[in-house]
């Protein structure tokens, strides 16, 4: 981890993560203004010492509302980043344990069908047929998470499994359920890692892009992707409505694909002894 | 040589581009027809193209609400108000050059009133009980009971006459009508064309042709005013970007008031919406102003019953409903409700339904209920909500003219059956003396507002815009269409 920090493109990553992280967490117990409430009165105000980012057109506080939308934000990112690992992972293990099997087989071609839909287009799909909400928003970027993982898992695997030490662990019996999580796993939650930052800045964009079109967090949750399509008809006259959502979604998606990289490269043996 | 050539060509287009400014006019629109059969269809949309441009009916509306001569340049009423005899306009032929005849009014309004009818009207025909063709240009129709609003019915898009004998699926795609304007071509998704009639019976269109292109996208619709691309939009479907085309030289903001009661439809038979009391206490826990301000952009007028502020026979009985939460509070704790409930409230596209829903869900927490807001597209909301009637709240605007009728139909999507309204309904529908109407009129608005149908929001306003040298487009919208034959050009 020490090693980590001293990397500058994970420590600044890491630093624009944990800032809407905390963000998040603090949302729960206090924000500067409620953002179930509207007030007429006060509607597009500009940024001043009261409203930090200005209010919205329905006088609400912005920064308030980018803190609870952090919040909607890293929910549904980490609830299906979450149904990716653990539907993934283990049918990327068993593929990869059984593998030229028909198991494999199913598996493998199961995923390949998941992936050959682009992802939006399965949002679009799920929250179409059973109706718009966050739960199915997470729903759908989930499911677009599981063949994700489960090749990645199956890759790494197929590696593993031909190395000695995973011989031995067969000679002296073992079955092939207890080697693959014993002694296969641990030595791809690198990987692991890599890919599910990388799949937590895809799942914000994707939250965002659902919210945006209006599948996604329904009224009155504030959501990044709603306030950016609220915005819309208004940017041309108060262009910080926009502007906060959109940098909260850039500034967190960025700092996460730094982390991404950053853990990538040390993890990567081969890039690790370049760099020695 | 060659770019002599295209320099000269570029001149060309230039000027041609120049005089056809002058003749010719580009309207935006936010949605498509489904088809140009104003008789086969309840769409706005279709009206808004073919009503008295293409299809003309006996009668019509102007454009300040009063219903004018058409086709029927004059009418006799017998004493006891059940028979109408009009004289039709002489020498008027259809767009396929057919002449319009008595003949061909009798068949449109029997095909109208038929049992199979597929009028998206019905009611407006239902007491005709006869038609006939006394000559070729005097029609006699009889009616079962005194019609009070006959001329008025008459005048609707659903009323238009038709060519006898044209195949009415062919017309849903090549209307076939007396209007200024003959159809000429639709680009499905994109736009419809229209030109000059030159052999129109009435004073010719001054325009050669006008074109109406559809965009649905407030945000598309501003780039395509701004740039040029439409020169009008008569319904702009974003108020917040208006002050922006006002300050603008180039462009004159209309606003004028349509036929749109917007209101927060209640359903009257789902629990506990079945108590007038909780929503009377929905009717206090609204401040209409602030969605006025914070939805409209200030555009609306606040309305107190299901009636248009500026026909005669308004009454304003926003004091009724006055914003008071404490009041609404009370109200739900007599009910049986001091902690309050949670209900569903299903929303159309338009903003004023989006971002009103916000305010009213905000509104109604103050006091107490909790509501599921979903956001519904055109499609899903009339299957769920008008159809299958499966929703607590919702925000739409009723654009029909004079429709305060809906009330007596229990079966309407927010289910309101009161057998007292429905008996002030047949009084009306018999009554032809206006003060008496008035009367009638102003009880049911009373009514509705006593027993807390709806909650009562806004009167929708029309917020256009267009090219500042454009004359002649009507500022209000009496109904769904407007006559496009009086607008032009000034340099």
């Amino acid at each position: 981890m020490k090693r980590a920090f001293k990397m500058p493109g994970f420590s600044i990553g890491f630093i624009m993560a944990f800032t809407f992280t905390a963000a998040a967490l603090v949302s729960f117990f206090w924000t500067p203004f409620g953002t179930d409430g509207v007030d007429i009165v006060n509607k597009l105000h500009t940024p001043d010492g009261t409203n930090w980012f200005g209010t919205d057109h329905l006088g609400r506080d912005i920064f308030s509302m980018i803190m609870v939308g952090a919040r909607t934000s890293i929910a549904v990112a980490v609830v299906a980043v979450g149904i990716g690992v653990l539907l993934g992972v283990p049918l990327g293990l068993a593929a990869a344990a059984r593998k030229g099997s028909l198991l494999d087989e199913f598996i493998m071609r199961g995923n390949d069908l998941v992936f050959a839909f682009p992802a939006l287009l399965i949002a679009i799909l799920i929250t179409a047929v059973f109706g718009p909400s966050a739960i199915n928003a997470i729903i759908a970027i989930g499911i677009f998470n599981i063949p994700v993982f489960a090749r990645l898992t199956r890759a790494g695997a197929l590696s593993l499994w031909t190395r000695d030490f995973v011989l031995a662990a067969r000679v002296s019996g073992k079955s092939r359920v207890r080697i693959s999580f014993e002694h296969i796993l641990p030595n791809i939650t690198n990987l692991l890692i890599v890919q599910g930052t990388i799949q937590f800045s895809l799942g914000i964009l994707a939250e965002a892009a659902l919210s945006y079109i209006g599948l996604g967090a329904q009224p009155p949750i504030p959501s990044w992707g709603r306030m950016l399509a609220d915005s819309q008809t208004m940017v041309s006259f108060a262009p910080h409505l926009a502007l906060f959502p959109g940098l909260a979604i850039v500034l967190t998606v960025l700092g996460l694909n730094l982390m991404g990289d950053a853990l990538r490269d040390l993890f990567d043996p081969k890039l690790r002894r370049d760099r020695q | 040589m060659k770019r002599i050539l295209t320099g000269a060509s570029v001149l060309a287009l230039l000027a041609s581009g120049a005089i056809a400014a002058s003749t010719s006019l580009t309207l935006g629109d936010q949605l498509e027809p489904p088809h140009l059969d104003p008789t086969a269809g309840a769409a706005g949309a279709i009206d808004t193209v073919v009503y008295i441009n293409i299809y003309e009916g006996l009668t019509e509306f102007a454009a300040d609400g009063s219903v004018i001569p058409a086709l029927a340049k004059s009418w006799d009423i017998s004493e006891d108000g059940l028979t109408y005899t009009f004289h039709l306009q002489s020498g008027v032929k259809f767009h396929d050059g057919s002449d319009m005849t008595a003949s061909d009014v009798v068949w449109s309004l029997n095909r109208a009133r038929a049992e199979d009818s597929v009028n998206a009207q019905k009611t407006l025909f239902e007491n005709i009980a006869d038609v006939t063709a006394t000559d070729d240009t005097t029609v006699v129709v009889t009616l079962s009971t005194p019609t009070g609003n006959f001329l008025f019915n008459m005048a609707w898009g659903d009323a238009v006459v038709l060519n006898e004998g044209d195949d009415v699926e062919a017309l849903k795609t090549a209307p076939n009508g007396t209007g200024a304007f003959t159809f000429t071509n639709w680009v499905q998704g994109d736009s419809i064309t229209m030109s000059r009639n030159e052999a129109y019976w009435g004073e010719a269109a001054k325009l050669e042709s006008v074109t109406i292109k559809y965009i649905s996208d407030p945000t598309a619709a501003f780039n395509a005013v701004m740039a040029g691309d439409v020169d009008a939009f008569p319904t702009f479907p974003a108020p917040e970007n208006l002050p922006q085309f006002e300050a603008d030289p180039r462009f004159t903001v209309i606003v004028g008031s349509t036929e749109g009661e917007t209101i927060l439809s209640t359903n009257n038979k789902m629990p506990p919406f079945d108590n007038p009391l909780v929503r009377e206490a929905l009717a206090h826990a609204i401040d209409r102003n602030a969605i006025i301000d914070g939805a409209m952009f200030g555009y609306g007028t606040p309305i107190g019953t299901h009636f248009a502020p500026h026909n005669p026979a308004y009454m304003d009985l926003t004091a009724q409903s006055n914003y008071d939460p404490e009041l609404a509070r009370t109200l739900l704790a007599e009910a049986g409700f001091p902690d309050g409930f949670t209900t569903t409230m299903k929303l159309p596209p338009p903003s004023y339904a989006r971002r009103g829903g916000e305010i009213i869900a905000a509104q109604l927490r103050e006091v107490g209920i909790e509501t599921e807001v979903t956001n519904l597209e055109w499609g899903q909301w009339l299957e769920e909500v008008f159809k299958g009637k499966d929703f607590g709240l919702t925000i739409v605007s009723h654009t029909e003219p004079m429709d305060i009728g809906v009330y007596a139909n229990p079966e309407y999507y927010f289910q309101y059956d009161s057998a007292a309204f429905q008996a002030l309904m047949d009084d009306l529908n018999g009554a032809t003396d206006p003060a008496k109407r008035t009367e009638i009129l102003q009880a049911a608005q009373q009514m509705i507002s006593d027993d807390y149908v709806n909650g009562y929001l806004f009167q929708l306003a029309k917020t256009g815009v267009a090219n500042a040298n454009i004359r002649g487009l009507w500022e209000n919208a009496p109904t769904q269409g407007s006559n496009l034959a009086e607008a032009y050009w000034v340099d």
